[in-house]
């Protein structure tokens, strides 16, 4: 009898568990170039779905394109997997996104960067131009040549508006400094290219520049070494890159891509999935300047203090950060 | 019978050994060829785009094949294949309302006469002046990068989208879709692929250009105290293999995307020395080889998302084991003597 009710019950667990499992929420994620190791850009997205995860019991995939060819065909065979929900990272997915999401309605999409029209996409924007101009004023505060320099990745719009929204915060609080600039490429290769971000980054401490901010992905390790090399200052991007060099990195301009992704994950597991345009900015705290253990020391208390006024300002709407993307 | 039984034996070889590799990461090496097998084949969307894959490789595979019988190494059919598809898409968007049978034809000349451009300069450089093709079509591949950046970026940048990418072509260009394919982007571009096959097996073994080159490639001197003028026969293959791998433009500009895209091609010019190697040269082995190739391509795209240890880099492992498997000569000698004995 004894044995008998224990072989139920295990059945009983067995079917039970089998349910659970078939009754898991699946989301796949699909990283851009650099893939989900690149601790910036991808890396954000993967711990905001990591800690949901974590925290939701979701059945999570994650897969990385090896060519910008490859987008659709991998959205569209997750698509028949029966993911409940596929987040796909970067601007290079839109196109992909946009046909594929038509393809499959009853799929729910996320985007990150890029603005897809549908009823069953979810666009999440950044406003970086906000951040960058933090991170900009951080280095005209901290800057004794009166010289800083900009790295971006890949030479698109996008990256253009960290650059515009560093260089009006620096001018801010230093009129007459001068900003440095350079692109790694042209191609989505630019994410991924340490050496040469840290070929730049020399050049530019070689003009006499002292503090350098890179937009470039995986790139930014480039930087980073650089930056130790010289006994000089970097500042770190999308998630916070403090930790990496200690002491030589000022400060990161946080991209929330973690929160992005892990809110929408849970509100499409939980069912309430909204399509439609999200902004992160200052005011949500969707984009910011990181502070922790590693760079506290670095910047002083004027200076946050002087930051933060700023950041209230912004969000008030008494300073207008310069955006690219309406320059024209 | 030989000459098919060694490259067979070759890829079962090759395919096992790569298993075995599977065997080691943890996962049952069946259940990776089950899922190989059905997202290469397993329906006709997974055939559409084993095809999709086989077609640009048949042309590159072709493109180091022809020029190999005249005893010539082209590396360049990347550098190659990126010109043509830049032509036929600049071809399709500076006039982009030329009628339909007559845009296609001029975006398929087009994306030849670039590739071939890109082919004549090594086969000149090496006929005229004696410098390598090797060192040449690399040098050439970097130089056709860069070209493509600026024409794509300055010149022809489609101003609505953030990638590197350029104006749509006109409608009377797009080629048309073989739908029995489903979702798959396969289009009419394959038939050119077999065309050309054919036209490179004919050129080869039944034109005297073409018997020129093989004796080139069998033995220079000879050929030369033949009367054959070898300079030029050098020249008209390595012409002919850029133009089969400009053609490649025509699946992606034509059949695919509808524009050109900078970094579309996950090196198939690269692949394509595989493929020719694994054919041997011949041109029913190289759409053979392609098809194969095609085959992992896509079969591996899908071990990223059915397992927990294999990720399509194991396409690599494979397209490697299969080439070394090849060209073991050793191997398949000592084969043929323990059967003789």
């Amino acid at each position: 009898m004894q044995m008998k009710n224990l072989i139920l019950t295990v059945f009983l667990l067995a079917l039970t568990q089998r349910y659970a499992e078939a009754g898991e929420f699946r989301v796949a994620l699909v990283f851009d170039k650099g893939g989900k190791d690149d601790r910036s850009f991808n890396s954000a997205a993967f711990q905001g779905a990591t800690r949901a995860k974590e925290e939701k019991k979701i059945f999570l995939k994650h897969v990385e394109a090896t060519d910008d060819n490859a987008f659709e065909p991998l959205l569209r065979s997750l698509a028949q997997k029966d993911f409940g929900l596929i987040v796909a990272i970067g601007i290079a997915q839109a196109d992909a996104v946009k046909k594929i999401s038509a393809q499959f309605p009853k799929t729910r999409f996320a985007v990150v960067d890029a603005e897809v029209p549908g009823p069953n996409v979810k666009s999440l924007l950044f406003e970086e131009h906000e951040g960058s101009y933090l991170v900009g004023a951080i280095a005209g505060l901290t800057s004794k040549t009166g010289k800083i320099g900009f790295i971006g990745g890949m030479d698109i719009p996008l990256i253009r508006r960290f650059e515009l929204g560093y260089e009006a915060g620096f001018k801010k609080v230093k009129p007459s400094g001068k900003v440095i600039s350079n692109f790694i490429g042209v191609t989505g290769e630019a994410w991924n290219n340490p050496a040469k971000a840290k070929e730049l980054a020399l050049s530019q401490y070689g003009a006499g520049a002292d503090v350098i901010f890179a937009a470039a992905g995986a790139s930014n390790g480039g930087l980073f070494d650089a930056a130790e090399e010289q006994k000089k200052f970097a500042i770190g991007v999308d998630s916070n890159q403090n930790w990496i060099k200690p002491g030589f990195i000022l400060t990161s301009m946080l991209k929330r891509i973690d929160v992005a992704v892990f809110d929408t994950i849970v509100e499409a597991s939980e069912a309430k999935f909204t399509s439609g345009t999200r902004r992160f900015g200052l005011a949500n705290q969707g984009v910011d300047y990181a502070i922790d253990q590693y760079n506290e020391k670095l910047l002083p208390e004027a200076v946050r203090k002087k930051v933060d006024q700023l950041k209230a300002e912004i969000i008030a709407g008494k300073i207008q950060v310069p955006d690219y993307y309406r320059k024209k | 019978m030989r000459a098919l039984l060694q490259p067979v034996l070759a890829v079962a070889l090759g395919l096992a050994l790569g298993l075995l590799v599977t065997a080691v990461a943890g996962e049952s090496p069946w259940r990776v060829l089950t899922i190989l097998g059905q997202s290469a084949f397993g329906s006709p969307y997974d055939l559409g785009m084993t095809l999709f894959y086989a077609t640009p490789l048949i042309f590159t595979g072709l493109a180091v094949a022809l020029p190999l019988h005249a005893g010539l190494f082209n590396i360049g059919a990347e550098g190659q294949l990126t010109l043509g598809a830049l032509a036929a898409a600049a071809v399709g968007a500076l006039f982009p309302s030329v009628p339909w049978p007559l845009a296609p034809v001029l975006a398929v000349l087009a994306a030849f006469a670039a590739g071939a451009l890109w082919g004549y300069i090594p086969g000149w450089l090496r006929a005229r002046r004696g410098s390598h093709e090797v060192i040449n079509t690399i040098m050439l591949n970097f130089v056709a990068a860069g070209l493509a950046s600026y024409v794509t970026l300055y010149l022809l940048k489609n101003p609505e989208s953030q990638n590197p990418e350029t104006q749509a072509i006109g409608a009377g260009y797009v080629l048309s879709r073989l739908t029995w394919f489903g979702d798959a982007p396969l289009s009419t571009a394959l038939f050119l692929a077999l065309l050309a096959a054919f036209l490179v097996w004919a050129f080869l073994w039944k034109t005297v250009a073409g018997f020129e080159s093989r004796a080139v490639g069998g033995n220079e001197a000879a050929a030369r105290t033949a009367g054959i003028r070898e300079r030029r026969a050098r020249i008209l293959a390595m012409t002919l293999a850029g133009g089969l791998a400009g053609l490649v433009g025509v699946g992606e500009v034509l059949g695919n995307a509808g524009r050109f895209r900078l970094g579309f091609s996950p090196d198939f010019g690269f692949i394509g020395i595989a493929v020719a190697l694994l054919a041997r040269g011949r041109a029913s082995g190289v759409v053979a080889a392609a098809l194969l190739f095609g085959a992992l391509h896509k079969g591996t795209s899908d071990l990223d998302l059915e397992t927990e240890n294999v990720t399509r880099d194991l396409s690599l492992i494979l397209q490697a084991l299969v080439i070394l498997s090849v060209s073991a000569d050793g191997l398949w000698t000592w084969l043929r003597k323990r059967r003789a004995s």
